[in-house]
């Protein structure tokens, strides 16, 4: 009994140490943003002598032209925003009509042309979307490139197939017996679909929303492709990357950008951890 | 009544939007340039199926059918099939972003394979791939070992050694550079950074990428640990088994899946990896190669990048992407054809 608690006591003591040097990059962060470049170039791992040094760091960061801060924030919530509430009630809707008719060929046909284009990696179609985009726009008058019309689109385009599949999977779970009763009490299917179908599929559609939230906020190259480097609309992370291109090796401004970027998910980490991590569990495993 | 007025709302919308459509389309082909033509066009289309979706008609079952399924297969077909078809048709041509030409057959292919910066990158991204799928899977596994065992704290440490994967590899790769340029020359005081040589630089890549990716991976295979029964586990501590060999002899080929699952992931990820590339090194230190002079640390996403953006071949990138895709798309099936064969087995 001794010997397991000695040895419960050490796990918990490594546990500790990867931990620390797991989170050792976010503390550099956190320390070097609140120094000047000087006290960098003495030592990057000691304590900041002033941590109002932060505050000076950020206000610099925040209105300079290149991250200009609260406009990219701005964006890149809008963005995310948009898409998701779009991305979660289409494929849901898709979904449900796919999964209501998965015996029959065209169902099926439309199903596994979802999942398999989930192997199609964004570098293949990057350049010819830029055609497509420009030719829509030529044609109809709806500009699609540097715009958050075009981005919103593209991301529903290739967030559908994983949101369609992990959907599809839940709802065929769903006895029919439920839609057929609305069906008898003189539901339409749109309503059986809208009150008796979308509140059951809450938990699934947050395992969606993370697994797509996550990638939309943080994706750097589809952006960077439909909005330009330095374009009108710019997303947090192509924000950080202008700013490093025009202030190169000029640390205390670059670490405080980063700090800056990497706040708002790490609030919402700990805001709803749980569903964090339960989503992206349930995302791989399907 | 009731009837009719259900009929003649659905009945205008329809009247209206076909006509908005058509009077769109109508400027779209008479290449008028006004933006409004565009607003007009989307409301035409939306007050159509508007219409056709309220009224009532005995094929309303059909038609919402169609109606929810069109979103979704609008979008992907404009964003994922057309330009995918399309791409795979410019990899023949000399295509150059903005007109093709010429059908050039399968020159673009054999250029490709002759260029010296790409054989490299596609060597380096092998290697790069095969490391860091046994890093990440084993980091992974024993951080999943930590967090399973009978310790104090478990969904502290879960939460830590999670973190680094909710973050852009972008910004990460920022901070990284910073940490291998200034932190690590200081900590090893008159050390050269690691991103100045060429194979170190390398190194530095799959230090980053384990360090992020091993906490998702974590996940997965804590969720396979939990599903080995707990009295096989007292079973075997009945009768006299030692950690070791529960581990080696009982929860690892149980949860043979979720290894098949990881490794699949890691290699399909590691395969594509591009953020990380891009910030921490982008393709430095430069490596002299016979005659050539080759960016040491350019995997074959960021090669494509270059190559089409940077250096503005469009033709030669989208070969290079297709290539990849089919490298990626073997993979995939190797995957199902594997979890398949053992579906069977089971």
């Amino acid at each position: 009994m001794r010997a397991q608690k000695i040895r419960n006591v050490v796990g918990t003591i490594v546990g500790f140490i990867i931990a620390f040097f797991i989170l050792c990059p976010f503390f550099l962060v956190v320390i070097n943003s609140a120094k000047t470049s000087a006290d960098i170039v003495v030592s990057p791992i000691t304590l900041p002598k002033n941590w109002a040094q932060m505050l000076t760091n950020f206000k610099g960061v925040i209105n300079n032209t290149n991250f200009s801060y609260w406009s990219s924030f701005r964006s890149s919530m809008i963005i995310t925003v948009v898409s998701l509430v779009l991305l979660t009630l289409f494929s849901s809707m898709a979904a449900w009509v796919l999964s209501r008719h998965h015996k029959e060929g065209w169902s099926n046909f439309i199903f596994m042309m979802f999942v398999a284009a989930m192997v199609i990696p964004f570098q293949v179609v990057m350049l010819p979307i830029l055609t497509v985009f420009k030719n829509i726009g030529n044609f109809t008058g709806i500009q699609m490139l540097s715009s958050y019309k075009g981005v919103v689109f593209a991301y529903l385009g290739f967030g559908g197939s994983m949101s369609i599949f992990v959907l599809h999977g839940f709802i065929k779970g769903i006895p029919k017996e439920l839609e057929e009763a609305a069906w008898i009490d003189g539901c339409s299917p749109e309503g059986t679909f809208f009150r008796v179908i979308m509140p059951l599929l809450r938990p699934v559609q947050m395992t969606v929303l993370i697994l797509n939230g996550l990638w939309i906020w943080n994706d750097y190259l589809l952006p960077s492709i439909m909005l330009g480097l330095n374009g009108k609309i710019k997303t947090l992370p192509i924000a950080v990357s202008s700013f490093v291109g025009s202030y190169v090796k000029q640390w205390d401004l670059i670490l405080s950008a980063a700090f800056l970027a990497m706040i708002p998910i790490v609030i919402l980490f700990l805001v709803a951890q749980k569903q964090i991590i339960q989503g992206m569990v349930d995302g791989a495993i399907k | 009544m009731n009837t009719k007025n259900a009929k003649t709302l659905p009945l205008i919308f329809m009247v209206v939007g076909a006509l908005l459509t058509i009077y769109a389309l109508i400027l779209d082909f008479m290449k008028s340039t006004g933006e409004l033509r565009g607003y007009i066009l989307i409301l035409g289309v939306i007050l159509l199926i508007l219409g056709i979706f309220k009224i009532p008609n005995k094929k309303h079952t059909k038609i919402v059918n169609m109606v929810f399924l069109f979103p979704m297969i609008f979008t992907f077909a404009v964003t994922v099939i057309i330009p995918f078809i399309l791409g795979i048709v410019y990899s023949f041509t000399d295509w150059n972003g903005i007109q093709v030409t010429k059908f050039v057959g399968l020159s673009n292919y054999i250029t490709m394979f002759k260029q010296s910066d790409y054989v490299y990158s596609f060597v380096i991204t092998v290697i790069y791939t095969v490391i860091n799928m046994i890093l990440v899977n084993v980091v992974g596994f024993a951080l999943a070992l930590v967090c399973s065992s009978k310790i104090k704290g478990t969904s502290f440490f879960r939460s830590a050694y999670f973190l680094p994967n909710l973050i852009g590899g972008l910004v990460l790769g920022y901070v990284w550079q910073f940490i291998f340029n200034k932190v690590f020359t200081t900590v090893f005081a008159g050390s050269v950074s690691m991103l100045t040589n060429a194979n170190l630089a390398l190194l530095a890549i799959l230090i980053v990428n384990t360090w992020q990716y091993a906490g998702y991976i974590m996940l997965i295979y804590l969720t396979g640990l939990q599903t080995v029964p707990k009295d096989v586990l007292e079973a075997a501590g009945v009768d006299g088994a030692s950690a070791i060999t529960t581990l080696f002899k009982i929860k690892m080929p149980m949860i043979a899946n979720t290894f098949t699952v990881c490794i699949f992931l890691t290699l399909v990820n590691s395969f594509k990896q591009f953020d990380l590339n891009l910030a921490i090194t982008n393709g430095a230190p430069s490596r002299i190669m016979g005659a050539d002079i080759i960016q040491s640390t350019e995997l074959l996403a960021l090669n494509i990048y270059n190559t089409a953006i940077r250096k503005n071949n469009y033709a030669l990138g989208q070969t290079k992407a297709v290539v990849f895709f089919i490298i990626l798309a073997v993979v995939s099936l190797t995957q199902v054809a594997i979890s398949k064969k053992k579906e069977v087995e089971l």
